[in-house]
Protein backbone atom coordinates (compact mmCIF):
# COMPACT_ATOMS: atom_id res chain seq x y z
CA UNK A 1 0.00 0.00 0.00
CA UNK A 2 1.11 3.36 -1.08
CA UNK A 3 1.54 5.98 1.68
CA UNK A 4 0.40 9.23 2.08
CA UNK A 5 1.93 12.72 1.83
CA UNK A 6 2.78 14.05 5.22
CA UNK A 7 -0.32 16.33 6.38
CA UNK A 8 0.83 20.43 5.67
CA UNK A 9 0.74 22.60 8.74
CA UNK A 10 0.95 26.33 9.16
CA UNK A 11 4.61 28.21 8.86
CA UNK A 12 2.82 30.41 11.84
CA UNK A 13 3.99 34.07 12.76
CA UNK A 14 7.46 32.98 13.26
CA UNK A 15 8.64 32.21 10.21
CA UNK A 16 11.60 34.28 9.49
CA UNK A 17 13.90 32.99 12.42
CA UNK A 18 14.05 29.46 9.78
CA UNK A 19 13.05 30.87 6.34
CA UNK A 20 15.17 34.66 5.88
CA UNK A 21 18.42 32.77 5.88
CA UNK A 22 17.15 31.66 1.71
CA UNK A 23 15.86 35.03 1.58
CA UNK A 24 15.75 35.71 -2.35
CA UNK A 25 14.53 39.04 -3.83
CA UNK A 26 17.10 39.80 -6.47
CA UNK A 27 17.36 36.59 -8.82
CA UNK A 28 19.45 38.74 -11.48
CA UNK A 29 22.11 39.87 -8.98
CA UNK A 30 24.34 37.15 -10.57
CA UNK A 31 24.02 38.40 -13.90
CA UNK A 32 21.09 36.67 -15.80
CA UNK A 33 20.33 37.48 -19.47
CA UNK A 34 16.78 38.81 -20.26
CA UNK A 35 14.64 41.93 -19.92
CA UNK A 36 14.32 42.94 -16.12
CA UNK A 37 11.52 43.43 -14.18
CA UNK A 38 10.68 44.54 -10.53
CA UNK A 39 7.74 43.51 -9.42
CA UNK A 40 6.12 44.86 -6.21
CA UNK A 41 2.87 44.40 -4.33
CA UNK A 42 0.91 43.86 -1.15
CA UNK A 43 -0.77 40.79 0.47
CA UNK A 44 -4.46 41.43 2.08
CA UNK A 45 -6.67 39.69 3.98
CA UNK A 46 -10.46 39.35 3.85
CA UNK A 47 -11.02 42.90 5.62
CA UNK A 48 -8.52 44.66 3.18
CA UNK A 49 -5.71 44.97 5.91
CA UNK A 50 -1.93 44.20 5.02
CA UNK A 51 -0.77 40.90 6.31
CA UNK A 52 2.57 41.60 7.82
CA UNK A 53 3.24 37.87 7.82
CA UNK A 54 3.32 36.41 4.62
CA UNK A 55 6.05 34.66 2.77
CA UNK A 56 6.07 34.37 -1.33
CA UNK A 57 8.03 32.07 -3.41
CA UNK A 58 8.31 32.04 -6.48
CA UNK A 59 9.77 29.54 -9.36
CA UNK A 60 10.41 30.57 -13.41
CA UNK A 61 12.22 29.17 -16.44
CA UNK A 62 14.92 31.59 -17.70
CA UNK A 63 14.50 34.33 -20.67
CA UNK A 64 14.82 31.14 -23.06
CA UNK A 65 12.26 29.42 -21.62
CA UNK A 66 14.28 27.09 -19.51
CA UNK A 67 13.46 25.45 -16.50
CA UNK A 68 16.88 24.56 -14.54
CA UNK A 69 15.57 21.36 -13.44
CA UNK A 70 16.78 17.86 -14.84
CA UNK A 71 12.71 17.36 -15.64
CA UNK A 72 13.02 19.88 -18.34
CA UNK A 73 14.15 18.63 -21.25
CA UNK A 74 14.17 21.01 -23.85
CA UNK A 75 16.64 22.29 -26.05
CA UNK A 76 16.81 25.71 -24.77
CA UNK A 77 20.18 27.45 -23.10
CA UNK A 78 20.48 26.66 -19.18
CA UNK A 79 22.44 29.73 -17.09
CA UNK A 80 24.33 29.00 -14.48
CA UNK A 81 23.69 32.36 -13.22
CA UNK A 82 19.60 32.21 -13.44
CA UNK A 83 18.11 29.62 -10.62
CA UNK A 84 14.96 31.09 -11.29
CA UNK A 85 13.88 30.58 -7.58
CA UNK A 86 12.66 33.65 -5.14
CA UNK A 87 11.32 34.01 -1.63
CA UNK A 88 10.01 37.25 -0.24
CA UNK A 89 8.51 37.81 2.94
CA UNK A 90 5.95 40.81 3.48
CA UNK A 91 7.47 43.50 5.28
CA UNK A 92 5.50 45.30 8.07
CA UNK A 93 2.37 46.77 5.55
CA UNK A 94 2.52 43.27 3.89
CA UNK A 95 4.27 44.84 0.68
CA UNK A 96 6.45 42.84 -0.90
CA UNK A 97 9.02 43.60 -3.80
CA UNK A 98 11.12 41.65 -6.05
CA UNK A 99 13.49 41.96 -9.22
CA UNK A 100 13.89 38.80 -11.76
CA UNK A 101 13.77 38.68 -15.89
CA UNK A 102 10.54 38.44 -17.46
CA UNK A 103 10.74 34.32 -18.54
CA UNK A 104 10.60 32.96 -21.51
CA UNK A 105 7.50 30.57 -22.60
CA UNK A 106 7.14 27.28 -21.65
CA UNK A 107 4.76 24.27 -23.32
CA UNK A 108 1.81 23.26 -21.77
CA UNK A 109 0.44 19.82 -21.80
CA UNK A 110 -0.28 20.35 -25.58
CA UNK A 111 3.08 21.42 -26.52
CA UNK A 112 1.67 24.48 -26.93
CA UNK A 113 3.26 27.45 -25.81
CA UNK A 114 2.37 28.81 -22.54
CA UNK A 115 2.19 32.66 -21.78
CA UNK A 116 5.09 33.81 -19.94
CA UNK A 117 4.70 33.30 -15.86
CA UNK A 118 5.82 32.91 -13.09
CA UNK A 119 4.53 30.27 -10.55
CA UNK A 120 3.92 31.00 -6.61
CA UNK A 121 3.68 29.87 -3.90
CA UNK A 122 1.97 32.27 -0.61
CA UNK A 123 2.60 30.79 3.29
CA UNK A 124 1.10 32.87 5.88
CA UNK A 125 -0.09 32.67 9.53
CA UNK A 126 -3.72 31.30 9.28
CA UNK A 127 -2.64 29.36 5.77
CA UNK A 128 -2.61 25.85 7.29
CA UNK A 129 -1.54 24.87 3.63
CA UNK A 130 0.21 27.03 0.82
CA UNK A 131 -1.82 29.06 -1.59
CA UNK A 132 -0.58 28.51 -5.47
CA UNK A 133 -1.06 30.89 -7.93
CA UNK A 134 0.40 32.63 -11.08
CA UNK A 135 2.28 35.93 -12.32
CA UNK A 136 1.52 37.03 -15.82
CA UNK A 137 2.67 40.02 -17.86
CA UNK A 138 0.82 42.67 -19.07
CA UNK A 139 0.30 43.39 -22.98
CA UNK A 140 1.29 39.88 -23.74
CA UNK A 141 -0.52 39.08 -26.85
CA UNK A 142 0.38 35.20 -26.03
CA UNK A 143 -2.04 35.69 -22.76
CA UNK A 144 -5.04 35.36 -24.61
CA UNK A 145 -4.44 31.94 -26.11
CA UNK A 146 -2.97 30.45 -22.43
CA UNK A 147 -4.04 27.00 -21.68
CA UNK A 148 -3.77 27.87 -17.70
CA UNK A 149 -5.51 31.54 -18.19
CA UNK A 150 -8.28 29.77 -19.99
CA UNK A 151 -9.03 27.42 -16.73
CA UNK A 152 -10.26 30.72 -15.02
CA UNK A 153 -13.48 32.69 -15.78
CA UNK A 154 -12.87 36.37 -17.73
CA UNK A 155 -13.47 38.45 -14.86
CA UNK A 156 -11.30 36.83 -12.17
CA UNK A 157 -8.23 36.84 -14.97
CA UNK A 158 -6.79 39.87 -14.65
CA UNK A 159 -6.02 38.86 -10.45
CA UNK A 160 -2.95 36.53 -11.97
CA UNK A 161 -2.09 39.86 -14.90
CA UNK A 162 0.51 41.90 -13.16
CA UNK A 163 0.25 45.53 -13.97
CA UNK A 164 2.64 48.25 -14.85
CA UNK A 165 3.65 51.15 -12.78
CA UNK A 166 3.14 54.49 -15.39
CA UNK A 167 6.47 56.05 -15.69
CA UNK A 168 8.72 53.20 -14.41
CA UNK A 169 10.49 51.21 -17.30
CA UNK A 170 10.24 47.58 -15.68
CA UNK A 171 8.55 48.38 -12.84
CA UNK A 172 5.43 45.78 -12.23
CA UNK A 173 2.32 46.21 -9.69
CA UNK A 174 0.65 42.51 -8.52
CA UNK A 175 -1.24 42.28 -5.49
CA UNK A 176 -2.40 39.71 -3.35
CA UNK A 177 -6.14 39.12 -2.17
CA UNK A 178 -6.61 36.18 0.23
CA UNK A 179 -10.22 36.71 0.31
CA UNK A 180 -13.26 38.47 -1.00
CA UNK A 181 -14.49 39.76 -4.42
CA UNK A 182 -11.45 40.99 -6.11
CA UNK A 183 -9.85 37.91 -4.28
CA UNK A 184 -6.62 36.53 -6.18
CA UNK A 185 -7.02 33.46 -8.07
CA UNK A 186 -5.78 30.64 -6.48
CA UNK A 187 -4.44 27.06 -7.89
CA UNK A 188 -5.48 23.67 -7.17
CA UNK A 189 -1.93 22.46 -7.03
CA UNK A 190 -2.23 19.15 -4.98
CA UNK A 191 -0.21 19.56 -1.87
CA UNK B 1 7.35 16.63 -27.40
CA UNK B 2 8.81 14.78 -23.95
CA UNK B 3 6.26 13.30 -21.56
CA UNK B 4 5.44 15.03 -18.33
CA UNK B 5 4.52 13.05 -15.53
CA UNK B 6 2.18 14.74 -13.03
CA UNK B 7 2.52 14.60 -9.30
CA UNK B 8 0.13 12.43 -7.03
CA UNK B 9 -2.70 14.71 -5.46
CA UNK B 10 -3.35 13.87 -1.99
CA UNK B 11 -6.50 12.28 -0.41
CA UNK B 12 -8.49 15.92 0.38
CA UNK B 13 -9.22 14.06 4.11
CA UNK B 14 -5.37 13.99 4.83
CA UNK B 15 -4.85 17.41 4.38
CA UNK B 16 -5.89 20.66 6.09
CA UNK B 17 -8.84 23.06 4.97
CA UNK B 18 -7.79 26.44 4.35
CA UNK B 19 -10.68 27.31 6.36
CA UNK B 20 -10.82 25.88 9.58
CA UNK B 21 -12.54 28.42 12.07
CA UNK B 22 -11.19 27.19 15.33
CA UNK B 23 -8.13 28.02 14.08
CA UNK B 24 -9.01 31.96 14.04
CA UNK B 25 -6.70 33.25 11.78
CA UNK B 26 -7.94 30.96 9.00
CA UNK B 27 -11.11 33.24 8.87
CA UNK B 28 -10.17 36.56 7.29
CA UNK B 29 -6.83 34.38 5.44
CA UNK B 30 -8.92 31.99 3.59
CA UNK B 31 -9.58 31.99 0.08
CA UNK B 32 -13.30 32.41 -0.14
CA UNK B 33 -13.80 31.13 -3.86
CA UNK B 34 -12.95 27.65 -5.09
CA UNK B 35 -9.80 27.12 -5.93
CA UNK B 36 -8.97 26.34 -9.48
CA UNK B 37 -7.86 22.79 -10.46
CA UNK B 38 -4.46 22.62 -12.21
CA UNK B 39 -2.87 20.51 -14.56
CA UNK B 40 0.99 19.87 -13.62
CA UNK B 41 3.12 21.23 -16.63
CA UNK B 42 6.66 22.07 -16.62
CA UNK B 43 6.08 24.57 -14.50
CA UNK B 44 4.66 22.56 -11.79
CA UNK B 45 6.87 19.78 -11.98
CA UNK B 46 10.29 21.33 -12.19
CA UNK B 47 11.36 23.18 -8.46
CA UNK B 48 14.58 24.60 -7.02
CA UNK B 49 17.54 22.75 -6.02
CA UNK B 50 19.78 23.83 -3.63
CA UNK B 51 23.12 22.32 -2.92
CA UNK B 52 27.01 23.65 -2.24
CA UNK B 53 27.38 27.43 -1.24
CA UNK B 54 23.54 27.22 -0.21
CA UNK B 55 24.25 24.88 2.77
CA UNK B 56 26.13 25.11 6.12
CA UNK B 57 26.81 21.91 6.78
CA UNK B 58 27.12 22.75 10.80
CA UNK B 59 23.87 24.00 10.51
CA UNK B 60 22.14 19.96 11.19
CA UNK B 61 23.21 20.75 15.24
CA UNK B 62 21.04 23.78 16.45
CA UNK B 63 23.33 23.62 19.76
CA UNK B 64 26.21 24.25 18.37
CA UNK B 65 25.41 28.16 17.38
CA UNK B 66 26.67 30.36 19.72
CA UNK B 67 29.48 30.25 22.81
CA UNK B 68 27.80 28.24 25.03
CA UNK B 69 25.22 25.05 25.86
CA UNK B 70 21.35 26.10 25.39
CA UNK B 71 19.69 25.33 27.88
CA UNK B 72 16.62 22.61 27.86
CA UNK B 73 16.88 18.94 27.02
CA UNK B 74 19.17 18.05 24.14
CA UNK B 75 17.24 15.75 21.37
CA UNK B 76 18.28 13.93 18.05
CA UNK B 77 15.19 14.45 15.31
CA UNK B 78 15.80 11.81 12.26
CA UNK B 79 14.18 10.33 9.28
CA UNK B 80 13.56 9.93 6.22
CA UNK B 81 11.87 11.76 3.27
CA UNK B 82 10.58 9.92 0.80
CA UNK B 83 7.83 10.00 -1.78
CA UNK B 84 4.26 7.84 -1.35
CA UNK B 85 6.16 4.89 -2.98
CA UNK B 86 9.10 4.82 -0.53
CA UNK B 87 11.43 6.44 -3.06
CA UNK B 88 14.06 8.50 -1.16
CA UNK B 89 14.27 11.91 -1.80
CA UNK B 90 17.49 12.28 -2.20
CA UNK B 91 20.26 15.53 -1.51
CA UNK B 92 17.57 17.97 -0.69
CA UNK B 93 16.83 21.10 1.49
CA UNK B 94 14.79 20.87 4.52
CA UNK B 95 14.68 23.88 6.77
CA UNK B 96 13.75 23.66 10.24
CA UNK B 97 12.97 26.58 13.19
CA UNK B 98 11.34 26.69 16.50
CA UNK B 99 10.48 27.80 20.24
CA UNK B 100 13.20 27.39 23.00
CA UNK B 101 13.42 24.94 26.01
CA UNK B 102 10.91 27.51 27.56
CA UNK B 103 8.55 28.34 24.56
CA UNK B 104 10.02 31.31 23.39
CA UNK B 105 10.72 32.17 20.14
CA UNK B 106 13.97 34.96 18.74
CA UNK B 107 11.54 36.72 17.05
CA UNK B 108 10.44 40.37 17.75
CA UNK B 109 6.66 39.71 17.80
CA UNK B 110 6.84 36.48 20.58
CA UNK B 111 5.27 38.48 23.57
CA UNK B 112 5.50 35.25 25.56
CA UNK B 113 7.23 36.09 29.05
CA UNK B 114 9.03 33.27 29.18
CA UNK B 115 13.64 33.75 28.62
CA UNK B 116 15.41 34.10 25.48
CA UNK B 117 18.14 31.57 25.59
CA UNK B 118 21.36 33.57 24.24
CA UNK B 119 22.52 30.56 23.44
CA UNK B 120 19.81 29.06 21.29
CA UNK B 121 18.31 30.30 17.73
CA UNK B 122 16.26 28.34 16.70
CA UNK B 123 16.91 27.65 13.11
CA UNK B 124 18.66 25.00 10.96
CA UNK B 125 19.27 23.71 7.66
CA UNK B 126 20.39 20.30 6.13
CA UNK B 127 20.58 18.39 2.94
CA UNK B 128 19.05 14.49 3.18
CA UNK B 129 21.58 12.30 2.33
CA UNK B 130 21.76 9.57 -0.79
CA UNK B 131 19.03 7.42 0.95
CA UNK B 132 16.91 10.29 1.73
CA UNK B 133 17.95 10.48 5.53
CA UNK B 134 18.54 13.43 7.69
CA UNK B 135 19.24 14.12 11.26
CA UNK B 136 19.41 17.03 13.13
CA UNK B 137 20.44 17.94 17.05
CA UNK B 138 18.61 20.45 19.20
CA UNK B 139 16.88 21.45 22.43
CA UNK B 140 13.26 19.87 22.72
CA UNK B 141 11.14 23.07 22.73
CA UNK B 142 8.92 24.14 25.08
CA UNK B 143 4.70 24.43 24.75
CA UNK B 144 3.59 28.27 24.45
CA UNK B 145 0.67 30.46 24.92
CA UNK B 146 -1.43 32.07 22.24
CA UNK B 147 -4.03 34.04 21.80
CA UNK B 148 -6.48 31.88 19.63
CA UNK B 149 -8.98 31.01 22.48
CA UNK B 150 -9.35 31.99 26.35
CA UNK B 151 -6.42 29.55 27.63
CA UNK B 152 -4.56 28.60 24.38
CA UNK B 153 -1.25 26.35 24.13
CA UNK B 154 0.57 24.97 20.71
CA UNK B 155 1.65 21.77 21.97
CA UNK B 156 5.38 21.27 21.72
CA UNK B 157 6.78 21.58 18.10
CA UNK B 158 9.48 21.94 15.49
CA UNK B 159 8.68 23.57 11.86
CA UNK B 160 9.77 21.88 8.72
CA UNK B 161 10.08 23.11 5.45
CA UNK B 162 11.05 20.67 2.22
CA UNK B 163 11.29 21.30 -1.25
CA UNK B 164 11.22 17.96 -2.82
CA UNK B 165 12.20 17.81 -6.33
CA UNK B 166 9.49 20.00 -7.56
CA UNK B 167 7.01 23.09 -7.16
CA UNK B 168 4.11 20.24 -6.89
CA UNK B 169 6.28 18.68 -3.66
CA UNK B 170 6.27 21.87 -1.47
CA UNK B 171 5.88 20.93 1.93
CA UNK B 172 5.39 23.08 4.87
CA UNK B 173 4.17 20.89 8.17
CA UNK B 174 5.40 20.80 12.10
CA UNK B 175 6.60 17.92 13.78
CA UNK B 176 4.98 17.23 17.46
CA UNK B 177 5.81 15.03 20.40
CA UNK B 178 4.60 11.68 21.35
CA UNK B 179 2.27 12.15 24.37
CA UNK B 180 1.96 15.72 24.32
CA UNK B 181 -1.35 15.99 26.49
CA UNK B 182 -2.24 19.27 24.60
CA UNK B 183 -2.39 17.74 20.96
CA UNK B 184 -6.10 17.19 21.82
CA UNK B 185 -6.56 20.49 22.19
CA UNK B 186 -4.67 22.52 19.21
CA UNK B 187 -6.62 24.17 16.31
CA UNK B 188 -3.72 24.06 14.09
CA UNK B 189 -3.11 19.90 14.44
CA UNK B 190 -6.32 18.81 14.84
CA UNK B 191 -7.82 20.73 11.64
CA UNK B 192 -6.67 17.46 9.36
CA UNK B 193 -9.80 15.07 9.23
CA UNK B 194 -8.22 12.07 9.21
CA UNK B 195 -7.08 10.53 11.81
CA UNK B 196 -4.16 8.51 11.32
CA UNK B 197 -2.83 11.47 9.07
CA UNK B 198 -2.70 13.38 11.91
CA UNK B 199 -1.26 10.97 14.32
CA UNK B 200 1.75 10.91 11.43
CA UNK B 201 2.94 14.21 12.27
CA UNK B 202 4.03 13.21 15.61
CA UNK B 203 7.34 11.50 15.81
CA UNK B 204 8.09 8.12 17.26
CA UNK B 205 10.63 7.59 20.74
CA UNK B 206 13.28 6.59 18.98
CA UNK B 207 15.63 4.04 21.91
CA UNK B 208 18.27 3.70 18.06
CA UNK B 209 19.02 7.26 17.33
CA UNK B 210 19.34 7.94 21.66
CA UNK B 211 22.58 8.80 22.30
CA UNK B 212 23.95 7.25 26.11
CA UNK B 213 24.50 9.97 28.54
CA UNK B 214 23.66 12.54 25.95
CA UNK B 215 20.49 13.44 24.00
CA UNK B 216 16.92 11.16 23.40
CA UNK B 217 15.99 10.33 19.77
CA UNK B 218 13.19 11.24 17.82
CA UNK B 219 11.92 9.60 14.42
CA UNK B 220 9.87 11.81 12.16
CA UNK B 221 9.54 10.37 8.64
CA UNK B 222 8.51 12.12 5.93
CA UNK B 223 6.61 11.49 2.82
CA UNK B 224 6.62 14.61 -0.28
CA UNK B 225 4.50 13.87 -3.50
CA UNK B 226 5.97 11.58 -5.94
CA UNK B 227 5.17 11.46 -9.45
CA UNK B 228 2.72 9.14 -11.00
CA UNK B 229 3.76 6.64 -12.60
CA UNK B 230 2.43 7.19 -15.72
CA UNK B 231 3.09 10.06 -18.14
CA UNK B 232 0.58 12.12 -20.06
CA UNK B 233 1.59 13.22 -23.45
CA UNK B 234 2.46 16.34 -23.64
Amino acid sequence: MSRQATTSQTVGPFFSIGMTRMKRDDLVSAGASGERVTISGQVFDGDGKPVSDAILEIWQANTYGKYAHPADQQDKPVEASFSGYGRIPTDDEGKFRFTTIKPGQVPDLEGKLQAPHIVVSVFARGLLRRLVTRIYFPDEPTNAADFVLNLVEPSRRETLIAKMIAGVNGALKWDVILQGSSETVFFDCGL
Amino acid sequence: MAKIAPYRRPNPDTQPPYLHPAYVSTIKRAPAKSLIYLPHTLSEVTGPSFTGAAIDVKACDLTRQHSGNPLGERIIVSGRVMDEEGRPLRHSLIEVWQANAAGRYLHKRDQHNAPLDPNFTGCGHTLTDAEGRYRFVTIRPGAYPWGNHHNAWRPAHIHFSLFGAAFASRLVTQMYFPGDPLLPFDPVFNSTADENARNRLISLFDWENTIPSQALGFKFDIVLSGREATPMET
